[in-house]
């Protein structure tokens, strides 16, 4: 027997030669994606840090003159008759409409798109690439478009209008154009599949024999769904909230073309500041408000997941 | 094996669970018969073993009696009662299901709750059946650990615990050894027994490992191809068997030609011996059985009631020696000779003549 320890190699050496390589080449192969993430996310970012402590142009853009008035704006504004300040309630209220809208999109979502992914990832094997593809179907055209044609569907002599007219249930067309309904309806249905595809693939994952087990032991299907198939499934419908309300809350094209001009919401007061409003810093810091608000939400949010998740209920 | 209780078979036994003429036809690109016509009644606190080799229709059996399918024909009875037309969660069956199919999101004791939160039980029986279910499969330790963070062994035992918990009437066990190492299966085997009889429930256990039907079963069913050829306590299954299938499928076997006539049957290659007769045999050209242990071989040239014979091949095998023969008929036949201490008898040599004594009794004619 030879000695122990009688190893070319001090202990521990070889397994840390192997980490060290392993290392390098996750860096190197991550490369690609710090090289975009910097040059794509970060550096605009930083731009508008850097812009919203500065001073309005007079034609757009910024002067480079420090200010807090960018984000003093986002509360409080200045009366363009008296120079008293008065609080900024449009905003306010636009926040509050934002957040509600998406919370109510993404609710909807949720109710329409869980049972489509059930449908979906319970037909036979060959069937389900039919009807995956029919819900990614409105990904193939342009936003805008699709968004138009949901316009024609509700506006007062749309589709929808004609029909409850002829069919006499409404004696004059429903006002539902440029209205929060409109908006609502539009998003749910913009981001619905982003809400049934994280869905669908969870349940495509669900081990249906647990789902046996448990009406084995005397679980009604109900409870079966609310004790087994719905914790299962729940990074699915985590994945799709996330997926849906985060550009609910951003959302531009849809609440522009639906809402109207009065029904604003958060990512068109931006967009007004860039534009019309001509006040850069303001939308910058409006901007980053919305990024924070996003970010607060989706840790507090991951953090009771994932503490429910250890409590294993 | 109790060998009293299990040659009985008193007809006064309460059934616990009736099969009637039951079939499952399953319906895809091709129409599968994985039950045909199964026929069977199971005793109250019987341990009922299904045998026979993959595919020949046994899960299918569990699965119709916990309600997960209906059968495409027939009725299945619990207590008396018909029970075709009750959904899963309302038969007091509960299954160990091949895979175990614990719950991924829960501790090792929530498993075992869950069927008792479902019945409704109150908070502090629940909590009671829980830790005595623990303990009876010897898991307190582990009670707070993930299904996914115990070993296969240890998840097989959550299993059967939180099938036992509910109490149910009948448990039905699906293969619940197969995926264990050959030590742990017999301890295994061991508790279950013990478990069976401390709890008084009916077991329907699934398998197709002969030799763990033979040592736990009441009464043991062979199946092949979704029917069910031969019911009985193991020793009439392996001393016994009315068919090729069973007598192949369970033990070493030796099938000889015969002629049958007036309850002797006379071997081709000789000898005639009193024999059973199964029902629907009748006097002419039979196939017999002689299980190879029930032959003995020597050296030399066949005496009387000897059978002549020429050795092919002598294997050992620790515990016994397996002595490959040819008959004077061209027939092939093996003897296992159980081995003496050092120094005992010898086998036979290879190429040698030799003799071949069957014991009596240990003819068996089979119905094909
Ligand atoms: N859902 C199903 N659809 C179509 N055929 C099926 C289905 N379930 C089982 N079968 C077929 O029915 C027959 C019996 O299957 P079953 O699962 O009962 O066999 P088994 O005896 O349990 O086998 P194993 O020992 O491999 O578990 C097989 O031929 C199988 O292919
Ligand atoms: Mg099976």
């Amino acid at each position: 027997m030879s000695e122990m320890g009688a190893t070319p190699y001090p202990p521990g050496e070889l397994e840390r030669e192997a980490r060290a390589a392993d290392t390098r080449r996750r860096w190197l192969l991550s490369l690609p994606a710090l090289v975009i993430i910097i040059f794509a996310a970060a550096g605009p970012l930083l731009v508008m840090v850097v812009y919203s402590f500065l001073t309005p142009g007079d034609y757009g853009n910024v002067k480079w003159q420090f200010s807090l008035e960018g984000w003093t704006n986002t509360i409080v504004q200045r009366d363009i008759f008296d120079d008293t300040l008065i609080w900024a309630d449009a905003h306010l209220s636009i926040f509050w409409r934002s957040l509600s809208l998406s919370l109510i999109t993404t609710l909807l979502t949720l109710i329409f798109g869980v049972p489509t992914a059930w449908f979906i990832a319970t037909q036979p094997p060959g069937k389900r690439e039919f009807w995956l593809f029919l819900v990614t179907v409105p990904f193939w055209t342009n936003l805008l478009v699709r968004t138009i044609a949901i316009q024609e569907l509700i506006r007062s002599e749309g589709v929808i209008n004609l029909v409850l007219l002829k069919l006499g249930i409404i004696d004059a067309p429903l006002q539902m154009m440029f209205t929060d309904f409109a908006i609502g309806f539009g998003m749910t249905y913009v981001y619905l599949p982003l809400m049934v595809l994280p869905v669908y693939a969870a349940v495509d994952k669900l081990d249906f024999r647990l789902v046996e087990a448990a009406h084995d032991l005397y679980a009604s299907r109900w409870t079966a769904f609310r004790r087994v198939i719905l914790p299962l499934i729940k990074p699915g419908i985590i994945a799709g909230s996330i997926l849906v309300f985060i550009p609910c809350l951003g959302a531009y094209v849809t609440p522009r073309v639906l809402g109207g001009g009065k029904n604003l919401m958060f990512g068109n007061l931006i967009e007004l500041q860039f534009g019309q409003g001509r006040n850069w810093p303001l939308g910058a810091a409006l901007s980053l408000m919305l990024m924070v608000a996003v970010m607060v939400a989706l840790i507090w949010y991951v953090r009771v997941t994932s503490r429910e998740q250890a409590d294993g209920r | 094996m109790d060998a009293t209780t299990n040659t009985q078979d008193s007809t006064t036994d309460a059934i616990a669970v009736e099969v009637d003429h039951v079939s499952k036809i399953f319906r895809g690109e091709q129409e599968v018969r994985a039950l045909d016509d199964v026929s069977v009644g199971i005793r109250k606190n019987e341990f009922f073993t299904l045998l026979g080799p993959s595919g020949c229709g046994k899960t299918t059996l569990l699965r119709l009696i916990a309600g997960f399918e209906p059968p495409t024909m027939g009725a299945i009875r619990l207590g008396g009662r018909d029970i075709s037309r009750l959904p899963p969660n309302q038969r007091p069956v509960n299954t160990v299901f091949q895979n175990y199919a614990l719950f991924p999101h829960m501790s090792v004791a929530q498993n075992i709750a869950f069927g008792l939160e479902m019945l409704g039980k109150p908070k502090a029986e629940v909590q009671k059946t829980v830790d005595e279910m623990l303990r009876l499969v010897r898991m307190e330790e582990l009670k707070n650990r993930r299904t996914g963070e115990i070993s296969g062994g240890q998840q097989q035992r959550v299993a059967l615990a939180r099938a036992l918990a509910p109490h149910p009437e009948v448990l039905l066990l699906d293969e619940p050894l197969s995926a264990l190492d050959l030590k742990l299966r017999k301890d295994m085997q061991i508790e279950l027994k013990r478990l069976q009889s401390e709890t008084g429930i009916t077991f329907i256990f699934v398998t197709h490992d002969q030799e763990e039907a033979l040592t736990m079963s009441d009464r043991i069913a062979v199946m092949s191809a979704g029917k069910i050829l031969q019911v009985g306590p193991p020793r009439d299954i392996y001393e016994r068997p009315a068919e090729r299938f069973v007598a192949n499928f369970i033990g070493e076997s030796n099938f000889l030609d015969a002629t049958l006539a007036g309850g002797k049957a006379t071997l081709a290659a000789g000898g005639t011996f009193d024999v059973h007769v199964p029902e629907g045999v009748r006097d002419g050209k039979v196939s017999v059985l002689v299980r190879p242990e029930h032959a003995t071989v020597h050296a030399g040239e066949a005496g009387e009631r000897e059978i002549a014979g020429t050795v092919e091949n002598v294997v050992y095998s620790g515990e016994a020696t397996v002595v490959h023969l040819r008959l004077a008929t061209g027939e092939a036949m093996k003897a296992r000779l159980s081995n003496a201490p050092q120094g005992g008898e010898a086998a036979p040599e290879t190429g040698s003549a030799a003799a071949v004594t069957i014991a009596p009794g240990a003819v068996t004619v089979l119905r094909d």
